[in-house]
This record gives C-alpha cells, structure tokens and sequence, in this order.
C-alpha cells in the first residue's frame, strides 16, 4: 500500500505540484489581493463550505436529482436517435425525408424549449430531463448517421458474398459495429451537452433541485464559496461520467480498434 | 460441381455527364468444375468487373451467366469471393470472421465456430483464434479471407488479386498454399491478377483480355504439371508469349 502510494507519487510528482502551486495561487490571490469572499472565495473557504454542505447532505441529494435529469435526457436521447441515425444512415429515402427536419429543429438552441418543457411537464424531472434530451439527441443521430454513411464497402459486400443479405443482418452484423466508434464519440459529445443542458435548466427553474439549481440558489443567498463548490462538483462529475464511460468503450466495445491510431 | 458459363456479356458503366464507358464488351467462357483459371490484361481491362458480376455484386448490361446450369443472380453463398484490400471485419476476431458465413446460413454460432476451426487449420492459423484482423500479418489476413470463403463451402471461389499487396516471398508462399487448398478442395477457382508469374504458376487456364473495353484476347492453356518450376524453360516460353500479348494491348 504504501509502496504503491510513493510510486503513483513518483508518476504523477509534476501533475501534483502543478495543482498543489494553483492551489497556493489561489489561495494568496484571495486572501492578499482580492480580499472580498463575493468577489473570489479562497481555497479554504471554499473547503469549508464543502465540509458543510457534505455534512448536511444537502450535496448527495442534488447529485442524486442531477443524475435523474440527466440519466432521463440521455437514455431518451440514445433511444431515440440511434435508431433514427442508422435508418438515417442505411435508408436514402429515409434520410430525404427525415433530414429537412432534423435541420430545421437542430440549430434551436435546447434551451429555447424551457418555456414549453414548464408548460408541457411543469417543474419536475421530465421536464429538465426533456431539454437534456434535446442538447444530447442530435450529436447521436448525426454521429450515427455519418458512422453509417462511412461504413467501408468492401465490408459490406464481403458479407453479402459470405450470405447476408437482408438489409436487418446487414445493419446488424457490419454497419453497426463498424460504425461503432463513431456512435461512442457521438455519445461522448452529447453527454458534454447535455451536461451543460442540465446546469441551465435547472438554474432557470425547471427542476426544483439539482447541481445547478444549488448553484443559482447560493448566489441569491450571495454565498459565493458555496457557489464554487458547486461548480466544481459539477466539473469533476462531468469528467468522472466521460471516464468511466471512455474506459467502459474502449475495454469492451472498442477493444478491436486498439491497432489503430486514434 | 461448379461449372461457370458467361454467354456473351456486356457491362458499360454511365458516368454523370451522361457519357457511358464500356467496361465489358460480349464475353463469353465456359469454365469446367474444378478449373484453375486466371484472368490477366491491362489495368482498366475489366477484369474485376467480370468477376464482381461473377459474384453477384454487379449485374451485366446484356449477356447472362450461369453456374451449374442456374443463372446467376446476386449474391450466394455458393459463390465465394476474396477481396483485393483487406476485408475481414475488423471488429471480429480471426475465428468469428471465418464462423461469419456459416452463421448467416443459419448454423448456431458455437456450431458455427467449430466448423471455422477446421478451416483455420487448413490455411495454418490455430493460433491466432482469438486475435483481432489488426493484430495479424498482410498474409496472414489473406490467409484468413481464403479460410472464410471456403467456410461456406464454395462451389466456385473467385479471387481479385487476392496477393497484390503481399511482398514476393509471402505472395509465392500463399500462391503454394492455394493450390494445395484447391486440390483438398475440389472448388473451381476464378483468379484475377496482374502478374503473369502468377498467372503461369497457378492456372490450368490463362484468359488474357484486351484494354478497355475488355474482350477475350486469347484463352492460353498453360499444360504444364504441378508443381511446376517457377523459371522452367516452359514456363519461361509461356511468360514471354504472354508478355509480348499484353505489350499489344498496351501500345493500342
């Protein structure tokens, strides 16, 4: 144990002091410069309102309601459009008919819906879930579609040699797995979306709790160390669901890709 | 059996400015079961295109084919085909792509993988099973091509210049390996390339073809008994007379 720990030590020594030294920063720019906790909390106030709000465990159940909305937004998104992207993809009467739609729609900006998601689903996880939804859908279905649209030909005309032939086990068996990789991306940057989908609905009222509503909650209170707290979690939650995610695509999705340079 | 007749066939290709190119100009062949045959011409000639329609990937303007008296229409099983570029799926390993085509015939998959074993023996493999196309050798990964082809049982296997990206000593290795897997085998096998070496090495039979638009210049049987010497006398004859062929075409 703790010769593991001197060694991850000994990898990792510059990352550690590069954070350590914009901790101590930080620090010394509040306290000497700035000296105004509206302004810029320090480190340590920071700290401490961390210890509160975990103590409390105020901070649980609003990462609990985030997941909701979020988990809500993006398991619709990944229903909804991987289907629509690889009939999009395989169908060229399907993607005539479907795209001049999907481009109209696309370029409103997911947060230009709030008003109608209050007035459809009022203040509650379907709601902040819906413009979730509607910041993740579209990088899947395009990502999707543009996966499909470059699947290699000599892949699918070696299959339809070896027997398959309908277009069900063509879909199947080779557009989706080589389109494979560009579904994770397309997953990878709607999550990144959605994620900052889920902070301004919140803020803007569509869900009575969550990360983001916290955080417009503290400002009112002009607690801004609570405030940064707050952002920070949101921060190192964002990295930690596109981590866990990339490490789970590329051990067992993507493990045939890993000759290639990415 | 696998008997191979092409009754005088047409492909011409229309490009977008409505301009059209004869590919293919009234081929006709007949081609026994169990025949070794090469196609050779100038690059353009329209060879792949023969054999692409021989798969059932592309369909003649006019003329037809059959195979065993059948007409031949799309693609079957029963008609395999190694690709030029590496075409294994790169998302299965080596024994999952040669179970790919008896598992789209139905067959279960670990049925299906039992019966892939076999054929990764015959082209020497066993031991990269479990490995993934990107882990494998140029050669070995046409080796592989071949053992899927055949998973199917082919009656007739069509081969695009199956070793045309190999370097020479891997290429001469595969072409001996082929003509061992096609005696074991009994298939017909119909096999483009640009190489007369190869052509003279392997073939019963050498269709030569013009340049563009492909016909049929000249059917060369090459009589020569297996195996055959690489730099014979013969061999050497039959290499020349090809060459000096395919140098007409060339200047026309």
């Amino acid at each position: 144990m703790k010769k593991k720990l001197t060694k991850s030590v000994e990898q990792k020594g510059l990352e550690l002091i590069s954070i350590l030294f914009a901790l101590t920063l930080w620090q010394l720019a509040a306290d000497l410069i700035v000296k105004n906790k509206l302004l810029l909390p320090s480190f340590t106030d920071a700290l401490a309102s961390f210890l509160e709000v975990i103590e409390n465990g105020v901070i649980f159940t609003d990462i609990w309601v985030s997941l909701i909305h979020f988990g809500i937004g993006l398991a619709l998104a990944l229903v909804i459009g991987i289907p629509i992207g690889i009939i999009m993809g395989w169908f060229k009467t399907a993607n005539r008919i479907l795209d001049p739609l999907i481009e109209i729609i696309r370029p409103i900006p997911p947060l230009a819906w709030i008003p109608f998601a209050i007035v459809w689903f009022g203040l509650t996880h379907k709601s902040a879930g819906f413009v979730v939804f509607l910041g993740a859908v579209f990088p899947i279905i395009i990502n999707t579609f543009t996966g499909f649209r470059s699947v290699p030909r000599v892949y699918v005309e070696a299959a339809r040699v070896l027997g398959c032939m309908r277009d069900r086990d063509l879909i199947r068996y080779v557009a989706l797995p080589s389109a494979l990789p560009s579904i994770v991306a397309g997953i990878r940057i709607s999550m990144g979306i959605g994620w900052m989908c889920l902070v301004a609905a919140e803020m803007f009222g569509v869900s009575k709790n969550g990360l983001g509503h916290k955080i417009w909650w503290h400002y009112y209170l002009h607690q801004m160390d609570a405030v940064l707290v707050y952002m920070l979690i949101l921060g190192l939650l964002g990295l930690l669901i596109d981590r866990s995610f990339r490490n789970y695509t590329d051990k067992r999705l993507l493990k045939w890709r890993s000759g290639e340079v990415i | 059996m696998g008997r191979v007749k092409v009754n005088s066939v047409s492909r011409t290709f229309k490009k977008e400015d409505g301009l059209s190119t004869g590919a293919l100009d009234n081929v006709s062949l007949e081609i026994q079961d169990g025949e070794f045959l090469c196609f050779i011409g100038p690059s353009g000639c329209g060879k792949t295109t023969l054999l692409r329609i021989m798969a059932g990937l592309d369909s003649p303007t006019s003329g037809n084919l059959t195979l065993d008296g059948v007409a031949i229409k799309g693609t079957d099983p029963k008609r395999g085909m190694v690709f030029q570029e590496y075409s294994l799926f790169p998302w299965r390993t080596v024994i999952d792509n040669i179970a790919f085509g008896p598992q789209m015939q139905g067959i279960q998959k670990k049925d299906a993988r039992r019966m892939a074993e076999k054929y990764l023996e015959l082209v020497g493999l066993e031991q990269f099973k479990n490995s993934y196309p990107y882990e494998l050798s140029g050669g070995m990964r046409q080796r592989v091509a071949i053992a899927r082809a055949l998973a199917n049982e082919p009656k007739v296997l069509l081969m695009d210049e199956p070793f045309g990206a190999l370097d020479a000593q891997t290429r001469n290795s595969l072409q001996n390996e082929l003509l061992e897997i096609w005696e074991k085998k009994h298939v017909t096998i119909l096999f483009v390339t640009h190489s007369v070496d190869e052509a003279v090495f392997l073939a019963d039979r050498v269709v030569v073809m013009t340049s563009r638009p492909g016909k049929i210049k000249k059917i060369v049987k090459v009589g020569l008994p297996r195996p055959r010497d690489r730099t014979g006398a013969e061999a050497n004859a039959l290499r020349n007379s090809m060459l000096k062929l395919l140098a007409e075409e060339r200047k026309g």
